[in-house]
């Protein structure tokens, strides 16, 4: 990680909304928030540039307590939303937040299709591995024999592995950070943003309320000890057996981004409403 | 916090007073945001003492701007670079709790009172330049001030007990 950052005209301050994140303390969503601002910053984008969209979840209040253009959507279509935006207003900086109920479980088919796509956006997910917003019960990424009062003993079904599922996929840039280290993860985000084609970012962001014991894994991350590859076989290989706690980009691509014609087809609205009347 | 954070370069006595003021500003911003969280949180005794802490580190910075005489402390602050990881003065965000007492506060405060005092040591132990070498010895003494007074601090702040987390109005799980 570079040491010194070059000078910017933005500062964090000018991505923060005032609005106060209702969070629990010690939540990591806090530190998370932080790295985004301190991305754009470094990047040096216009807020008025940048598009946060999110889905459902305590992650997706994220659009809120920024003071770029948000959309706080509906349940895990966050990022049909943001390819929508994206594909239609290509000179916005589309970033798109979720956690792992609302991006892995109802979002789960978006997910696949947008890695897919390669739309040029970036896909953060916070993931804690329980649904904490609804108080606590299993998420696609909950360890099996973790124990909640919905699942007593735990689900006994094997976690989904989001970073296999995305390059099996097609996303063009796959990176884990963790909200303990937001200037780590921030640097992440920043590369995330900058490579072209759908990013993805999985952030391990404990959840202090509901999973207590997530205060441990500041002792488990560790840079991943390979540098990043553009050879999807090797990251397959890397992925496949890895344990969930390494970071780092994992995976740079180089597939074309998807970006249909603009322009071409003007939407003429009174037309379009013939095709709706009955 | 992200272990081992490595500082801007370090080569002028303007440099060595830049990134002390950035500490106190960073550890402002960051104790205002605990206390923010604690008043969300309706823990209104750690909103007091976060924004005492916010407020002390406030007139720390103060002092540095003081100590630069007429050089533009502020301005080379904003442009002299980050550390690598947090702050030295920057408490852990992770560590925060709904419920946490004052003597939790006070040991994230000790925590930053001796990361900055490990830093400026170091500078002492490898800085060339003999201004900057002694400065840096100044600022090791405030420091070591400032970690003195977070120990005075505790003793009117016991331990809590084991059960401080205990909620007897806990969030609730579904059944």
């Amino acid at each position: 990680m570079s040491v010194v950052e070059t000078s910017t005209a933005y500062t964090q301050a000018d991505y923060k909304s005032d609005l106060k994140p209702i969070w629990c303390p010690g939540c990591g969503d806090y530190s998370v928030l932080m790295s985004f601002t301190r991305a754009f910053a470094q990047l040096n984008l216009a807020p008025e540039d940048i598009a946060v969209i999110s889905g459902i979840g305590c992650s997706s209040r994220i659009p809120a307590y920024t003071n770029c253009y948000g959309f706080h959507g509906v349940h895990g279509r966050s990022l049909a939303l943001a390819a929508g935006l994206k594909v239609t207003r290509p000179d916005l900086t589309v970033v798109v937040a979720s956690g792992d109920g609302d991006g892995y479980s109802i979002g789960g088919n978006h997910f696949l299709h947008a890695c897919r796509r390669n739309v040029d956006m970036t896909y953060v997910v916070m993931d804690n591995h329980i649904y904490g917003m609804t108080k606590g019960q299993p998420s696609p990424t909950t360890e099996p024999e973790f124990d909640t009062a919905l699942t007593p003993g735990g689900t006994g079904v094997r976690p989904f592995h989001p970073l296999v599922v995305a390059l099996a996929s097609g996303a063009n840039f796959i990176a884990r950070g963790f909200s303990g280290q937001p200037n780590e993860t921030a640097a992440i985000l920043a590369a995330a943003i900058a490579h072209p084609g759908f990013s993805f970012v999985e952030i391990l962001s404990p959840c202090v309320t509901f999973r207590p014991d997530e205060r441990a894994w500041k002792d488990l991350v560790r840079p991943a000890s390979v540098a990043a590859t553009g050879d999807a076989a090797k990251a397959a290989r890397r992925l496949m057996t890895d344990d969930g706690f390494n970071l780092g980009i994992l995976y740079q691509g180089n597939r074309k981004p998807y970006q249909p014609a603009t322009g071409s087809t003007a939407i003429n609205l009174a037309e379009l409403e013939k095709d709706f009347v009955l | 916090m992200s272990g081992e954070s490595r500082g801007p370069k370090v080569a002028s006595l303007n440099d060595l007073l830049a990134v002390a003021y950035r500490i106190e500003v960073d550890a402002v911003v960051r104790y205002h945001l605990l206390a923010d969280q604690m008043e969300t949180h309706n823990n209104s005794e750690l909103l007091k003492v976060f924004r005492d802490l916010a407020r002390v580190e406030g007139i720390h910075g103060d002092e540095i701007r003081k100590l630069a005489g007429d050089f533009d402390v502020v301005a080379h602050a904003k442009t002299i670079g980050k550390f690598s990881g947090e702050s030295p003065e920057e408490a852990d965000l992770s560590a925060a709790h709904y419920m946490m007492t004052p003597w939790h506060a006070l040991q994230l405060a000790l925590a930053g009172e001796d990361r900055a005092l490990a830093y400026f040591t170091s500078i002492v132990e490898t800085a060339k330049e003999p201004k900057v070498k002694a400065m840096a010895a100044e600022l090791v003494e405030e420091e070591t001030e400032h970690v003195g007074l977070v120990h005075r601090l505790l003793k009117r702040y016991p331990k809590p007990s084991e059960t401080w987390a205990d909620d007897f109005d806990p969030p609730v799980s579904q059944e």
